[in-house]
C-alpha cells in the first residue's frame, strides 16, 4: 500500500461516493450546530419537508448570542433578535430530535469547547459546525471544518458533505519552546510566516516535538487558528495524550468498544514517507510571546518589537498595513511593550479552557488589575467554570478586579452585549483582530492568556516572561 | 436557485487585500433568521458613518457604482468567518459575480450555493480589470461561465477556471441537496459498513 498522511487515512474512511469528476461525498461523523448559522439551514429542511438523517450525530449548542453577565437567566438580558435565534434553536432541537444543551445546562459552552467535553469529539472522525473556528476538533486527530448554511442544510438532510481533497501541508515545530512561549504563540507564529492565506486550499497537519508535548488544551489551541491561516483544516495526530483525554468521557466508547476504538485510532499517523504538497518546519526555540499589531491574525510580532511601518511591506500589504495602523491607532518605531490598553478579554474557543485559565491565574495571583482597565473572564463551558472555581481561579480572578462570567463566545465577536468602544483597546486571547470584530471601531492585539494576564496588570501591553 | 448564464454589468473595484466577512458583513446582522434582506448592510462599517449616512467615497456609495453587478478585488477575497451571511449580503444587494486573485475556501463554496460566480484570475489580468471598472458605469464588462471568460469594456478576453460539477450547478440553478439525495443508496451502504467498522462513532 503507498504510504498515506493521516489526512488521506481519515478521507478514505469516510468516503461515501466519488463521481467521475472527482467530486466526492464524504461521511460526517458529528454535526456540531449553534445558533447563528444553522436558522436559515432548519427552515430549508422544513420547506422541503426533509428530515435530519442521523439525529444521533447531531449536537446543538446556543454560544454566540448569549449574555455570560450572571444575571442571565433573566431573559430580557438578551436583545429582541438574539432571543429569537436561541430560541429558534430550541425549538428546532426539539422539533428535530438532536442532543441539545440549553442555555441553562452546566454543560453549555462554546460549541468547540463543548464538542471535545463531552466525548463527542474523537480521533478519526469527521467533524463539521456552520463556523470556520471547527478547525479546533483536529486535535484529535479528527477532519473537522467549518461550514456555511447551505452545507450545514446539506449535512442535516443527508449526513454527507460535497467536497474536493486537499492537499497535504506538515506543519513541523522542532525542539521545545521558550519559557513563557505556549501554544497561542506557536499557532500565531505559523500564521505569521504563511500569511493568511498560505493554507488555503491545504490541510495542516501540525507535528514535531514541540506539538508533541503541548497538553491536548494546548493542541486545540494551535488547531484553532489552522483557519486563519486559510487552511481547509488542521490535523494532530492522536497519541497517549489523546487517548487519556478522550477516556471516560460521555459519548466516548467503553468496554469492548473502547478497546476497538483505540486499536483502529492508534493507526491514525501520518506514514513515514507519506507525499507532502508543503513543508513548514519552525524551531520552537525560536518562538517568543507574540501580540498582533495590526486587523490580519497575520499581522504578529514580538512583545519586544517595534510597530513596523507600511513601506517595510510589499504589494497589496502596503495599503492594507497603512490602513491597519490608522484603525489601529499605531505610530511606526512605537515599541509594542509601550501600547497602552483599556480592556482584557480572555476566553474564547481559542483560549477558555482550563489550562489557560491556570495560566493566567497564575500571572494574576496577588496582583491587582490596574485601575480603569476594564477585564473580564469568560470560561469556554460551565464546566470549565465549574472546575477553576474548584481549584481556587476563580477567587485570584476576583480579587485581581476580573469579572468572572458564564460560557459563551463573549467579546470574541461581540453578538452578545459584551463589546468594545469605537478606539477602545483590547487585550484578547482570542482568534481574530478584524476591523469591528469586538466592537465597531474596537481595537484588538492578540495575544496568550498569560500575556493577556500581564497586560491588565500594567495597562499596557507586556512582556509576560518579566511577570514569571 | 436563480440560473447563471452570461452577465453583462458594472464592476465595482475594490483594491483592497484579505477583504474580510466582518467587513462584508457585520456580526450585528447575523441575528436574522432569514437569508434575505442583507444587501443594505453589505460592508456596513465602509458603507455607512455612526449616524448610518452614507460614506461618499466608498465605491458602491458612488453614483456609477449604485448598480454593480460585479466586484473585482484583491486577494483572498473573503477571508474569516463561515457565516454564509456575506454570500447573502453580496447576492440580496444585486452582485453575482466576484473576481480576485484568490478566495478563502469557505467563501468560495458557499458563493456557487447562492448563484454567485467566484473567479480567480492572476494579479496582472486583475490589474486590468481593475482599471477597466475604475472606469465606471459606462465600462460594462462580460462574465459568460459556459466560455468561461471575462471580458473587459475594451474587448480584452480572460480565461478562467471553474470546477465542472460546480459550474454545472450554477448554470442549471441545482440544489445540491437534491443531487445527493439521488445517491442516498450509496449513503446507506457506506453507514451499514461503518457501523459494523466503527460502531462507537
Ligand atoms: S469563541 Fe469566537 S471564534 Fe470561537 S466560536 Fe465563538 S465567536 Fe467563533
Amino acid at each position: 500500500m503507498s504510504p498515506k498522511t493521516l489526512y488521506d487515512k481519515i478521507w478514505d474512511a469516510h468516503l461515501a461516493h466519488e463521481a467521475d469528476d472527482g467530486t466526492c461525498l464524504l461521511y460526517i461523523d458529528r454535526h456540531l450546530v449553534h445558533e447563528v448559522t444553522s436558522p436559515q439551514a432548519f427552515e430549508g429542511l422544513r420547506m422541503s419537508g426533509r428530515k435530519v438523517r442521523a439525529p444521533e450525530k447531531t449536537i446543538a449548542v446556543p454560544d454566540h448570542n448569549v449574555p455570560t453577565t450572571l444575571d442571565r437567566a433573566d431573559a430580557t438580558t438578551m436583545t429582541e433578535d438574539s432571543r429569537i435565534q436561541v430560541n429558534a434553536l430550541d425549538t428546532n432541537a426539539k422539533e428535530f430530535g438532536i442532543h441539545y444543551y440549553p442555555v441553562s445546562d452546566v454543560r453549555q459552552g462554546i460549541v468547540h469547547i463543548v464538542g471535545p467535553e463531552q466525548g463527542w469529539t474523537l480521533p478519526g472522525m469527521t467533524v463539521v459546525c456552520g463556523d470556520s473556528h471547527t478547525a479546533t476538533h483536529g486535535a484529535f486527530g479528527s477532519l473537522a471544518h467549518g461550514i456555511g448554511t447551505s452545507e450545514v442544510e446539506h449535512v442535516l438532510a443527508t449526513q454527507t458533505l460535497i467536497q474536493k481533497k486537499s492537499k497535504n501541508m506538515k506543519v513541523e515545530i522542532t525542539g521545545k519552546l521558550a519559557h513563557g512561549v505556549t501554544a497561542k504563540d506557536i499557532t500565531m507564529a505559523v500564521i505569521g510566516k504563511t500569511g493568511t492565506a498560505g493554507g488555503t486550499g491545504y490541510v495542516i497537519e501540525y507535528c514535531g516535538e514541540a506539538i508533541r508535548e503541548l497538553s491536548m488544551e494546548g493542541r486545540m489551541t494551535v488547531c484553532n487558528m489552522a483557519i486563519e491561516g486559510g487552511a481547509r483544516a488542521g490535523l494532530i495526530a492522536p497519541d497517549e495524550k489523546t487517548f487519556e483525554y478522550c477516556m471516560g468521557r460521555p459519548h466516548a466508547p467503553k468496554g469492548a468498544q473502547w478497546e476497538a476504538a483505540l486499536t483502529w485510532w492508534k493507526t491514525l499517523f501520518s506514514d513515514e514517507d507519506a507525499y507532502w504538497d508543503e513543508i513548514l518546519v519552525i524551531k520552537a526555540e525560536d518562538i517568543a510571546p507574540l501580540v498582533t499589531w495590526g486587523t490580519s491574525p497575520e499581522d504578529v510580532l514580538p512583545i519586544t518589537a517595534l510597530v513596523p511601518s507600511a513601506d517595510s511591506f510589499t504589494g497589496g500589504k502596503v495599503e492594507a498595513a497603512q490602513r491597519a495602523l490608522d484603525y489601529m491607532g499605531l505610530k511606526a518605531g512605537q515599541p509594542l511593550s509601550e501600547v497602552e490598553i483599556d480592556t482584557v478579554f480572555i476566553g474564547s474557543c481559542t483560549n477558555g479552557r482550563i489550562e489557560d485559565l491556570r495560566a493566567a491565574a497564575e500571572i494574576l495571583k496577588g496582583k491587582k488589575v490596574k485601575d480603569g482597565i476594564r477585564a473580564m473572564i469568560v470560561p469556554g463551558s460551565g464546566l470549565v467554570r465549574a472546575q477553576a472555581e474548584e481549584e481556587g481561579l476563580a477567587d485570584i480572578f476576583k480579587d485581581a478586579g476580573f469579572e468572572w462570567r458564564l460560557a459563551g463566545c463573549s467579546m470574541c465577536l461581540a453578538m452578545n452585549p459584551d463589546q468594545l468602544a469605537p478606539a477602545e483597546r483590547c487585550a484578547a486571547t482570542s482568534n481574530r483582530n478584524f476591523e469591528g470584530r469586538q466592537g465597531r471601531g474596537g481595537r484588538t492585539h492578540l495575544m496568550s492568556p498569560g500575556m493577556a494576564a500581564a497586560a491588565a496588570i500594567t495597562g499596557k501591553l507586556t512582556d509576560v516572561r518579566e511577570m514569571m | 436557485m436563480e440560473k447563471f448564464n452570461t452577465l453583462t454589468g458594472i464592476a465595482a473595484p475594490m483594491p483592497l487585500i484579505n477583504i474580510d466577512t466582518d467587513m462584508i458583513i457585520p456580526k450585528q446582522f447575523l441575528k436574522t433568521i432569514k437569508r434575505s434582506g442583507l444587501g443594505v448592510n453589505l460592508f456596513d462599517e465602509m458603507r455607512y458613518d455612526d449616524d448610518r449616512n452614507e460614506i461618499p467615497t466608498f465605491v458602491l456609495n458612488q453614483d456609477a457604482y449604485r448598480d454593480a453587478q460585479i466586484i473585482i478585488a484583491g486577494d483572498n477575497f473573503g477571508c474569516g468567518s463561515s457565516r454564509e451571511h456575506a454570500p447573502w449580503a453580496i447576492a440580496d444587494f444585486g452582485i453575482t459575480c466576484v473576481i480576485a486573485p484568490s478566495f478563502a475556501d469557505i467563501f468560495y463554496n458557499n458563493c456557487f450555493k447562492n448563484g454567485i460566480l467566484p473567479i480567480a484570475l492572476p494579479q496582472e489580468q486583475i490589474d486590468v480589470l481593475m482599471k477597466d471598472a475604475e472606469k465606471g458605469a459606462n465600462a460594462r464588462m462580460t462574465v459568460d461561465i459556459e466560455e468561461q471568460t471575462v471580458t473587459t469594456s475594451d474587448g480584452e478576453v480572460f480565461k478562467f477556471e471553474v470546477d465542472t460539477f460546480k459550474k454545472h450547478c450554477l448554470m442549471q440553478g441545482l440544489d445540491d441537496i437534491g443531487l445527493t439525495m439521488e445517491k442516498s443508496a450509496s449513503i446507506d451502504t457506506f453507514e451499514a459498513a461503518a457501523q459494523t467498522q466503527r460502531p462507537w462513532v
